[in-house]
């Protein structure tokens, strides 16, 4: 975790956060900074742009709330349906995360109307504010809620994702917990703790290209104010930051920096991964687990043939979904977490490494993160593609009331993707095995007692993974 | 001990190596299990949502007859990469017959909002040795290998 209100950090922020623990030091990487860009710089330090974005995200929410609950049952027919599942999920999956990490959190609207309530103002804080501030409890910190959320959604994805309703009932309840969190606790509580997609994306962005880093470390520690940590709304320490998970990408500490010491960085792929970390905690492994384990059930569920299961995951209160339910948490609580943590054991023992299993663990997942991003877009692409033609025709008629708006309601554009979609699916996945294999051998690098034997176990854990993301894609 | 050296002189042999075996998992042709082509009919039961059965296995070049009956709403079949579609009343009998000229796996979809889980009511045509499973089962070999090489310098 890199919260700063987490650790006792005045004075004690280690300058060499970010780089490996180990002796072997790997050579800097190049980065763009593009606050330095001197076109882009004013589009970066107005908060305009960035507002304006947010209030259409947030329009858009508000009548996908509307046609939700107004709109057609039938779910291809209605906006809320098409444009959260298929446009926006797919959006998220295919484009912002693995292009622009946790971009989505700098527009996204949630948080928006609680912040505003919090902040007393929207675009600058003002002396009325209705919030307690109370701070997030210590034992609720790190990803824990965020993992629990995932799963949940999981366990009633069948009938969220297709009933237009659910779906708006469930941004307005997301709504509802992101303004009751900001009048209860301080800062971006929800975002931080809570949202589910919050999660999703922060694991994911370590393997994005943009990062918030400082240019300067000796320039924050002799700046006194701390003006970023007082205005980020995450409780961030731009100087304390070590990947990119946290980082909402609000921009405020750029804006807020009297020295211009705050870089927003471009990287190469994948810069947070790799590093040998001696933090203990598990939380971040185990969403990386979930978010691994969910890609592959969600793709035995959905893209699968098995009627049975699909009417068990859609039949909720059922005994049969009481089966699905049992299964789905018994996956993701101890066959993944128990496979994973086998392999990592094996490893450590076949190589003869005396680190602490927790923290084998804790440090190895990393290897799980480009792959668990690959299937997700791989599946994807097996649950987008064939819908992509909705997505035209709900823009003419978003409520399904039988509308033309634009004309292109009953477009009958539906092209046969199925022949490219295959081999794109088996590319994808075979590109984010790659890139695991890449990271645990980095791992294997950055240990001091570093052989092939450590990574092997952990490599044929990821072998068998893609083997059933294949077979269930296009088997 | 000539055949390391020689390696050695080369710069990347080791990605030549990789791309070649990559090249030939990707192209070579797999002797396929020759049969003599047949007539084959599958009644499949569609309900919400779900085919019944939800597999179906042909060889290639066999002249497959779907027959399709729904039973509870309109249901649909399409089937992926055949470019082929039936619809089917409650209690009616939709039949589909065509030759299965191209191998490999296809799904087949529901092509009628029949409930809220309709995109999802899929089956599967299998047609022959699915390759594609095949050759990229092999390919994930060498990218696992590759990823590791990638970094071992």
């Amino acid at each position: 975790m890199n919260r700063l209100q987490e650790v006792t950090w005045k004075g004690k922020v280690p300058l060499a956060e970010g780089l490996p623990a180990s002796p072997r030091i790997r050579a800097p990487q190049k980065r763009i900074n593009l606050a330095q860009v001197t076109w882009f710089r004013p589009l970066l330090l107005s908060r305009w742009p960035q507002f304006l974005i947010r209030c259409l995200t947030l329009a858009g929410s508000v009548f996908t709330i509307f046609a939700g609950l107004f709109g057609s049952p039938v779910g291809s027919h209605n906006f809320a349906i098409i444009f959260v599942w298929i446009a926006w999920w797919t959006a998220l999956k295919l484009a912002f995360i693995p292009l622009g990490g946790r971009s989505w959190c700098s527009v996204c609207p949630i948080p928006l109307p609680g912040e505003w309530l919090q902040q007393g103002g929207t675009l600058e804080k003002r002396r009325h504010r209705f919030s307690l501030n109370l701070r997030w409890p210590k034992r609720l910190r790190g990803s824990w809620l965020q993992s629990s959320g995932f799963l949940l959604i999981g366990l009633f994805s069948a009938v969220t994702m297709t009933d237009a309703r659910v779906t708006a009932w469930v941004l307005l309840g997301l709504f509802g917990l992101a303004i009751g969190l900001s009048l209860t606790f301080e800062r971006r509580a929800f975002c931080s703790y809570l949202c589910p997609i919050g999660g999703f994306s922060g694991i994911y962005a370590k393997t994005a290209p943009p990062e918030v880093r400082v240019v300067d470390a000796s320039i924050c520690v002799s700046h006194r104010e701390k003006t970023c940590y007082l205005n980020c709304p995450w409780g961030l320490y731009p100087l304390a930051l070590r990947d990119s998970s946290q980082c909402g990408l609000c921009l405020e500490c750029l804006r807020s920096c009297p020295q211009d010491n705050i870089a927003i960085n471009l990287r190469p792929f994948g810069s947070d991964l790799g590093w040998s970390r001696q933090s203990g905690r598990l939380d971040d492994a185990f969403l990386a687990l979930v978010m691994l384990g969910s890609a592959l059930a969600f793709a035995t569920v959905f893209t699968g043939p098995w009627g049975s299961l699909k009417s068990a995951a859609f039949a909720i209160g059922s005994p049969p979904w009481g089966l699905y339910a049992l299964g789905f948490l018994a996956f993701n609580l101890t066959l993944m977490p128990g496979l994973f943590s086998l392999a990592v054991w094996m490893g450590s023992r076949w190589s003869g490494q005396k680190t602490q299993l927790r923290r084998a663990i804790g440090n190895q997942s990393q290897v799980l993160l480009p792959l668990g991003l690959f299937a997700w877009i791989a599946f994807t692409i097996s649950f987008a593609f064939p819908k992509l033609n909705t997505v035209l025709s709900v823009l003419s008629d978003p409520l399904g009331w039988g509308w033309n708006l634009l004309g292109i309601a009953n477009t009958p554009w539906s092209p046969d993707l199925s022949g490219i979609s295959s081999i794109l699916q088996v590319s994808i996945l075979l590109a984010g095995l790659f890139w695991s294999a890449s990271v645990a051998q980095r791992l294997v690098k950055a240990s001091d007692r570093g052989s092939l034997r450590q990574a092997l176990p952990i490599l044929a854990f990821c072998f068998l993974f893609t083997l059933a993301m294949f077979w269930l894609l296009v088997g | 001990m000539m055949h390391k050296s020689l390696c050695r002189g080369i710069p990347g042999w080791r990605w030549i190596v990789l791309a070649s075996l990559a090249l030939l998992i990707t192209v070579l042709p797999i002797p396929a299990n020759a049969k003599a082509p047949q007539a084959r009919t599958f009644h499949v039961q569609a309900s919400r949502f779900s085919y019944r059965p939800a597999v179906l296995t042909a060889n290639p070049g066999d002249r497959v007859t779907i027959e399709l009956k729904a039973t509870d709403v309109v249901h649909g079949l399409a089937i992926d990469g055949y470019n082929l579609e039936t619809t089917s009343d409650p209690g009616q009998t939709a039949r589909l017959t065509f030759v299965a000229d191209r191998r490999g796996s296809f799904r087949f979809r529901c092509t009628v909002t029949c409930g809220n889980m309709h995109p999802f009511m899929i089956g599967r045509l299998q047609v022959g040795r699915n390759d594609l499973l095949w050759r990229a089962a092999g390919l994930a070999i060498l990218a696992a290998a590759a990823g590791v090489w990638k970094e071992r310098k």
